[in-house]
């Protein structure tokens, strides 16, 4: 076929069939793509065919790798071999819609990023482009965070592995998989762990689903922030410090997060001993935490297991809790219509610590209950002393999982804790939220 | 020499270079996939582009080397653009490219650097006063980091490392890494960036070596890239400032009027100038620290930067306590906290977040992320000595401690 004879209008719409080496040395790099595969001459084609770029394993690994993600074209694949690659920079995909990098599984296809030069970002893996889709490999030993992918729609991160192979230290990077300001992310089928702050970590992001995965050995294990919409089901998060976490800090772009589903998760003996670095907002979730929703809105947690958690199996609280100064007015540091039903809780609560746990010690009585809350609420929404129909929490139907109320509020006030086990105002269902939706995904 | 003058003598040779790069871009861009003779076989000056372009437009031969058609959207070397007479290495600027410098500069691990622009012929710039100046379509703007070999003897000598490139195309700016040859004769474009290995005489008079890092093509972005790519250091207040031409020193800006390339200039008084970060002449402690912070700093940390997640707003212009991280919380710091609460505590560097990301050079917490593996010494303590000059700012809301939950 003489590519000469189309039209350069043709030839622009069709792209074409790479099937030469990246490099021009290119000894160590071929395509799974072979010679039947070819352009088709037809002059009405409108759809781009994609290169698939395989990346061996060697020494230009990182440089090969890295030019067929800046000459990449949309709907390329670049696809790493089977094999462990040693990386000494961040790779990085910026602006080019509708990429796939992808290994030959989770197992076999190793990024590694222990000798990685300063100057060069700390990140194993950059994202800035729509459409992105990462699958089948393991990032791991990233200085920062092992996969960052920000002001990106439509990705997708699927059977992942993101860990630091020597353990759970704070010198482990902060985020395994760290979507952040980007909408339509669907996460699953992913392993993260050791991570020195979130290993599943969805930031500023509107409309996410995380699924499927499980999370281990990290200081959080998935944690949802700043993020409005998401819906994370089916997850197993065990022996990190908290499991999962639903936080809204102040003084950022997205400021405060709502709308997040918990449901159907397998959260067990997170008793991790905190390895954050102090001045991490994580720093502050001690070691035994199930679940923690932090001065997020509209929160649905139903339907989970939740068992082992030495703190406290499930914990509601105010950003007041953490004692940290904010100066952030369109921050709102108080959680609201919460909601939380026909959870499995047992096994909590049996050695509580940091603040909340000596607060409940002092009182004498152990264990921890499974669902704690600061009692810290918005004294300027108040109706008669309580939340609004529209604000309230719901905590019902939750089998024998004991509540507490640990009356922070007071606490802040100078006084001291009104620890309380009533949950009266919190006894109304609330109405459930709506299914996170994302095109193409069942 | 007056720069009007040789810019008019010699446009037609700078329109003949302007207009052979956008043919590249333009030819290579439609042509997609077909062509298989990369422009860096070409042999070199700025005339052999558009025989290169030539060549390959009568080639027959498809190879289906797509992955190199793609590379070759972009001249593959820095003697394409013309932009310098005589040996490459002299730096000497061609008719109708001006040399120029900034006030503050980013610290690039000590490098030195040298900086060009050039303009298509007949065209001009509007001056304003706060943004980067908005330069036309087939502005190049070329930026050479170089090493002198004694800082000490500027006279002995330097070598040159890296020449980056910015490119204003009809879809936009790009920005392209050129790396220096070991004989000093050309640059060569490279896409994915280096590592090169550079030794010098420092100003203590120490000898010095690191390993200079190239961006690659991606991680130019990370710096240029807020909303849109766009160059950086450019503005009126970072230009504001005297330069040695040829024929004399001379305001910068007034030249670019003077010459017919900027105009709407007002009159000086009422023009900003960035403090020169290391010149107490130029500003107070504040003028020069938030300068330096800008400059460094702000192309991330802004609230159009690829840092906005951080909510950490450093350009010179925010005037919030707490968006300059006055008791801020960080976000995703991870170990970059250094183990302190807050990115600024007012009057206490040393317990500052802020101050960690400056004097640390372990990769995952240092701050820039990527430009830099040294520590800027003399920056930091600026920044340092600007913290502890820091009044306390009003209390923020909640009491003070971190007992934790």
């Amino acid at each position: 076929m003489t590519l000469i004879l189309l039209s350069l209008g043709t030839l622009a719409s069709i792209g074409c069939r790479d099937h030469s080496p990246m490099a021009d040395s290119g000894a160590e790099v071929s395509t799974i793509a072979d010679a039947a595969e070819s352009v088709s001459p037809d002059a009405t084609a409108t759809i781009s065919e994609s290169i698939t770029s395989v990346i061996m394993p060697g020494p230009e690994a990182q440089a090969q790798a890295q030019e067929a993600l800046i000459t990449a074209e949309p709907g390329d694949v670049i696809e790493f071999a089977a094999g462990t690659f040693e990386f000494v920079g961040t790779l990085s995909l910026d602006g080019i819609a509708g990429i796939t990098i992808r290994g030959q599984g989770i197992d076999d296809t190793i990024l590694n990023f222990t000798g990685q030069r300063k100057g060069s970002g700390g990140e194993g893996l950059m994202v800035k482009a729509d459409r992105f889709t990462i699958e089948d490999l393991t990032i791991q030993n990233t200085p920062g965070d092992a996969i960052k992918i920000s002001d990106s729609n439509e990705v997708t991160i699927r059977r992942i592995r993101t860990w630091w192979s020597e353990g759970p230290s704070e010198q482990n990077g902060a985020y395994g998989i760290y979507p952040v300001m980007c909408s339509n992310v669907l996460i699953e089928h992913c392993v993260a762990e050791c991570a020195s702050d979130a290993g599943i970590y969805v930031g500023q992001t509107r409309q996410t689903i995380v699924r499927h995965n499980r999370a281990m050995r990290n200081v959080a294990g998935i944690e949802i922030e700043n993020t409005i919409g998401a819906d994370v089901y089916e997850n197993e998060a065990t022996n990190n410090t908290g499991g999962i976490l639903v936080f809204s800090l102040p003084g950022l772009q997205l400021k405060n997060g709502s709308h997040t589903r918990v449901f159907k998760n397998r959260l067990f003996d997170n008793n991790h001993p905190n390895f954050a670095h102090e001045g991490a907002m994580v720093a502050t979730v001690p070691a035994g935490t199930g679940l923690m929703i932090m001065a997020n809105d509209h929160v649905e947690v139903f339907e989970n297991d939740i068992h082992g958690n030495k703190t406290a199996n499930c914990a509601v609280v105010s950003f007041l809790a953490t004692q940290r100064k904010f100066d952030d007015p369109q921050y709102d540091p108080y959680p609201e219509a919460i909601h939380i039903h026909d959870n499995r809780m047992s096994d909590g609560g049996k050695d509580p610590q940091g603040v909340f746990g000596d607060i409940y010690k002092q009182a004498g009585k152990l264990p921890m209950p499974d669902i704690v809350v600061d009692g810290v609420l918005d004294p300027a929404k108040l109706v008669d002393g309580k939340l609004p129909d529209t604000l309230a929490w719901g905590i019902v139907n939750n089998g024998d999982a004991t509540f507490v109320n640990l009356g922070l509020a007071a606490m802040l006030q100078g006084k001291g804790a009104e620890i309380s086990d009533d949950s009266g105002d919190y006894a109304a269902a609330r109405d459930p939220l709506a299914a996170i939706v994302l095109s193409g995904v069942e | 020499m007056k720069m009007t003058a040789t810019a008019k003598q010699n446009s037609s040779l700078q329109k003949l270079a302007f207009t052979a790069t956008l043919a590249a871009v333009l030819v290579f861009g439609l042509l997609g996939c077909r062509q298989s003779v990369p422009v860096g076989d070409a042999t070199g000056d700025g005339s052999s582009t558009s025989e290169s372009i030539v060549a390959v437009d009568a080639d027959p031969v498809p190879t289906n080397e797509s992955r190199r058609t793609r590379r070759a959207k972009y001249l593959p070397r820095l003697s394409q653009y013309a932009l310098f007479d005589g040996a490459l290495a002299n730096l000497e600027p061609a008719a109708g490219v001006l040399p120029y410098d900034v006030n503050t500069p980013l610290f690039s691990d000590y490098a030195a650097k040298h900086r060009v622009v050039r303009l298509p012929d007949g065209v001009t710039v509007a001056y304003q006063p706060t943004d980067v100046f908005d330069f036309p379509v087939g502005t190049v703007l070329a930026k050479t980091f170089y090493y002198p070999h004694d800082m000490t003897q500027p006279g002995q000598g330097r070598r040159l490392i890296e020449t980056r490139i910015m490119l204003h195309q009809p879809t936009g700016w790009i920005g392209l890494p050129y790396l220096w040859n070991d004989e000093q004769t050309d640059a060569m474009l490279s896409l994915t960036g280096g590592a090169v290995e550079v030794k010098w005489k420092h100003r203590d008079g120490r000898d010095r070596r690191n390993t200079h890092l190239v961006p690659n093509f991606n991680d130019c972005k990370r710096c240029h890239e807020n909303q849109k790519f766009e160059p950086i250091g450019p503005t009126a207040g970072n230009l504001n400032r005297d330069f040695d031409y040829t024929d004399g020193r001379e305001n910068q800006l007034r030249r670019w009027a003077e010459i017919g390339l900027l105009t709407g200039l007002p009159d000086s008084t009422q023009v900003p100038r960035f403090a020169v970060w290391n010149d107490e002449a130029t500003g107070d402690l504040n003028a020069r620290a938030r300068a330096w912070l800008d400059v460094n700093c702000a192309h991330c940390h802004s609230p159009i930067g690829p840092a906005r997640n951080s909510g950490l707003h450093l350009h010179v212009g925010v005037a919030e306590p707490y968006r300059l991280g006055v008791y801020k919380t960080p976000v995703a710091a991870g170990r970059g906290t250094g183990g302190r609460l807050y990115d600024i505590v007012p009057g206490h560097p040393d317990a500052s977040i802020l101050m960690h990301r400056l004097e640390t050079d372990h990769v995952g917490e240092m701050m820039p992320e990527i430009g830099r593996s040294l520590v800027d010494e003399e920056g930091v303590e600026l920044i340092r000595q600007w913290i502890e000059a820091m009044e306390p700012a009003a209390v923020p809301a909640t009491s003070p401690g971190s007992a934790g939950i």
